[in-house]
């Protein structure tokens, strides 16, 4: 199965264009134009495994944006596109719990395969989730 | 023009101070000393002088009594039979001549009734009848009398000593007549200098002895000397007066010293100036190495003092050319900060340049016949092609700030550059959640000023509000306005404020509140330092957590026909 992916940028012609490679390479794309939008969507709709959101947005930013997405949807991997080149702003997504960041302008298929990692970090996390849970109800059936 | 001024003033000012400094303490020694030493000389001069005319009073005094003792000693050896027998009376006037020269001119015997009985000397006096004299009426009182200068019969100047004696209940006169010229040289070598000379006079200031030079016109003055009731001159010995002499209205130094019982005086003059002859001479030195010394100081500090000033305009010139480059180091950090925000604007752009190249790529390798790719390739190329102005309009505005500052002096549109700023920060602000507004009034008239120096003023006052709410937002407001000859810029914020403590100190250079390497400390003194060169205020209004306003009052340019700003409208938004 295929991720299910949020792109976030207050750049409309860069969020369509880029949805539309995807698209084209079989994930599933959704796509918003603010900080906020991402966290409306993300709100309506679980099925999303990742988001690539940009840094540097008017309103909410990136980086306030990731918390309160990782706040809200602990298993939902965060890639930050940072267009401003500093460390600081990469170093404190990452503390906020962003999977990682890229640089803008991004290959494709670095940002693609970012996008597989992290789908299989969240995989790997909903397993253990449902082991654990399977677990769980083993234990207690053992009782 | 005004430096020019500006320096000569000050080359005038460190010249008087020099000068003053300098000549203060060199004519304060000059009158002290002076005044201490010409004191001193005078009272120098002035004791010399007594001392010469105590010795001299003495000696004339002395001559005379002696004189007069010697007759007496005869007066007294000798009786009356001798001495008017004529041959005994001349070998006694020899041995007087042999004992003391030429002094005693003759001797002679007088009877009672005034007739000269028996005589020894030069002329032919015998018989001679002397009774209505004065001096016999004199000597008959008092026995001994000294007479006056005089020509007497004989036509010579002489005077006589005459003695009373008594023989046989009768009166009998001894008279000699005494050379003048040997009296005349006791106080004629009397010479100091020039003009100082001794002289006797009696009281009715007839002269005694004769005087170097003609006296006539002294002879009032004289009587006066000796009929003044409050001066002691008639009376104390060598006593002293300076008078200025009627004969030729120098000022003169009288010493009087009474002799013969006070009735006749011993007088020495000389003229000030020539008993002072040496201390006028030092005081000529003084003034001539005093002059000297002026013209030596007033010169060396002219020169010394064209030579500071000249060094302070150089420093005065290195300070300018310093500040420039502060303004440029300052132009700098604010267009580094510019150019920060900028990358991000000029990224996204790229990114999407890049994207639909990519996009291109895909719809390549699917091929351009399957169903509409081939427009969907045009869609891209033209996007790529809107991003690339993108990327050009950016460096474009970021390039002409970039460039070194011109301070050349031009009229320019203070809206257009407002809207320009406006466009260049937009970015910056949206990012930060900033509004910008702008009111703008449409009668501002040019200003004159560098129009890159006052961009670096708007662009650093607009970063500084902005950076002042950065987290969070808010409004950052541009206005303008003419008031009189002035224009008044307001940039107001609605950002963290400033404490009141720090804002005596904002417009300090290096002072910031910004943490290390973020800011420079200088954007606000180099603002400072461009509105006051052109000649316009910056005053500072805060309130903390409400916002701040700066308000530029600059002065209007000197508009002439043909320049005029006509920006249209007011009020555009961000």
């Amino acid at each position: 199965m295929p991720a299910n992916i949020l792109l976030v940028d207050d750049e409309q012609g860069f969020v369509e264009t880029l949805a539309k490679r995807v698209a084209n390479r079989g994930l599933t794309v959704h796509t918003a134009m603010s900080g906020q939008e991402a966290i409306d969507f993300l709100a309506g709709n679980h099925s999303v495994d990742v988001v690539v959101m940009d840094v540097k947005m008017p309103g909410i930013d990136g980086t306030e944006a990731l918390k309160l997405i990782k706040n809200a949807h602990p298993l939902v991997e965060v890639i930050m596109l940072t267009g401003h080149a500093t460390v600081e702003s990469a170093i404190e997504g990452m503390k906020s719990g962003a999977f990682d960041y890229l640089m803008k302008p991004a290959e494709l298929e670095d940002l693609l395969a970012k996008v597989n990692e992290a789908y299989d970090k969240k995989q790997t996390h909903e397993t253990k989730i449902l082991e654990a849970r399977a677990r769980h109800i083993v234990l207690r059936r053992g009782d | 023009m005004s430096d020019v001024t500006y320096y000569q003033g000050l080359v005038k000012s460190m010249m008087f101070t020099i000068i003053l400094v300098s000549f203060a303490p060199l004519l304060i020694i000059v009158l002290i000393a002076g005044y201490q030493y010409s004191v001193v000389y005078e009272e120098k001069v002035e004791a010399h002088l007594r001392e010469l005319v105590l010795k001299h009073d003495q000696s004339v005094d002395s001559y005379l009594k002696e004189k007069v003792a010697e007759i007496q000693v005869f007066s007294e050896i000798m009786d009356i039979d001798a001495l008017s027998d004529q041959t005994r009376l001349e070998a006694l006037h020899d041995a007087l001549v042999r004992g003391h020269g030429n002094v005693f001119v003759d001797l002679g015997l007088i009877n009672s009734e005034g007739v000269q009985v028996a005589y020894s000397g030069p002329y032919k006096l015998q018989g001679v009848d002397y009774s209505d004299e004065g001096w016999l009426r004199e000597v008959r009182e008092r026995s001994v009398h000294v007479s006056d200068v005089g020509l007497g019969l004989r036509g010579v100047p002489h005077f006589t000593i005459s003695l009373r004696l008594e023989a046989d209940g009768r009166e009998w006169f001894l008279r000699t007549t005494l050379d003048f010229i040997a009296f005349n040289k006791l106080v004629e070598d009397i010479r100091i200098g020039e003009t100082g000379m001794a002289y006797i006079i009696n009281r009715q200031a007839e002269f005694q002895t004769t005087p170097r030079r003609d006296m006539t016109g002294e002879i009032p003055l004289l009587r006066e000397l000796i009929r003044s009731p409050s001066s002691e001159m008639a009376q104390g010995r060598a006593s002293m007066s300076i008078r200025t002499n009627p004969a030729n209205g120098r000022e003169t130094i009288f010493v009087t010293s009474p002799i013969k019982n006070g009735e006749w005086l011993l007088v020495y003059q000389q003229e000030s100036a020539d008993a002072y002859s040496d201390l006028n001479r030092s005081r000529n030195l003084a003034l001539v190495v005093l002059l000297l010394g002026g013209i030596a100081i007033t010169v060396m500090a002219y020169l010394m003092s064209r030579r500071m000033a000249r060094r302070i305009e150089h420093a005065d010139l290195d300070k300018e050319i310093m500040n420039e480059q502060v303004i440029e180091a300052g132009k700098l950090a604010s267009v580094g900060e510019l150019a920060a925000g900028i990358a991000h604007e000029i990224n996204n752009p790229v990114a999407i340049m890049v994207e639909e190249a990519g996009w291109i790529q895909d719809l390549l390798e699917e091929g351009l016949s399957k169903s509409d790719n081939e427009r969907e390739v045009q869609r891209a190329l033209n996007q790529i092609r809107t991003q690339g102005g993108r990327c050009k309009e950016i460096t474009h505005k970021l390039l002409s700030f970039a460039r070194k500052i011109d301070p050349t002096v031009k009229y320019f549109c203070l809206n257009e550059m407002v809207h320009e700023i406006v466009a260049l920060s937009e970015q910056r602000a949206k990012y930060a959640n900033v509004v910008i507004e702008t009111s703008l009034a449409d009668n501002i008239p040019p200003l004159e000023a560098s129009p890159s120096e006052m961009q670096q003023v708007f662009l650093n006052l607009v970063n500084n509000a902005i950076d002042a709410m950065d987290p969070g937002g808010g409004n950052l407001d541009i206005s303008s306005r003419v008031e009189g000859d002035q224009v008044l810029v307001a940039i107001s914020d609605t950002g963290c404020g400033i404490p009141k403590a720090n804002l005596p100190r904002i417009f300090d250079p290096f002072f910031t509140t910004k943490p290390v390497g973020k800011g420079t400390g200088l954007g606000l003194s180099i603002i400072y330092g461009i509105i006051n060169k052109m000649g316009g205020t910056i005053s500072v209004n805060s309130a903390v957590n409400q916002g701040t306003t700066f308000t530029l009052r600059l002065p209007a340019g000197k508009v002439d026909e043909g320049v005029a700003c006509n920006v249209p409208g007011a009020g555009g938004a961000a």
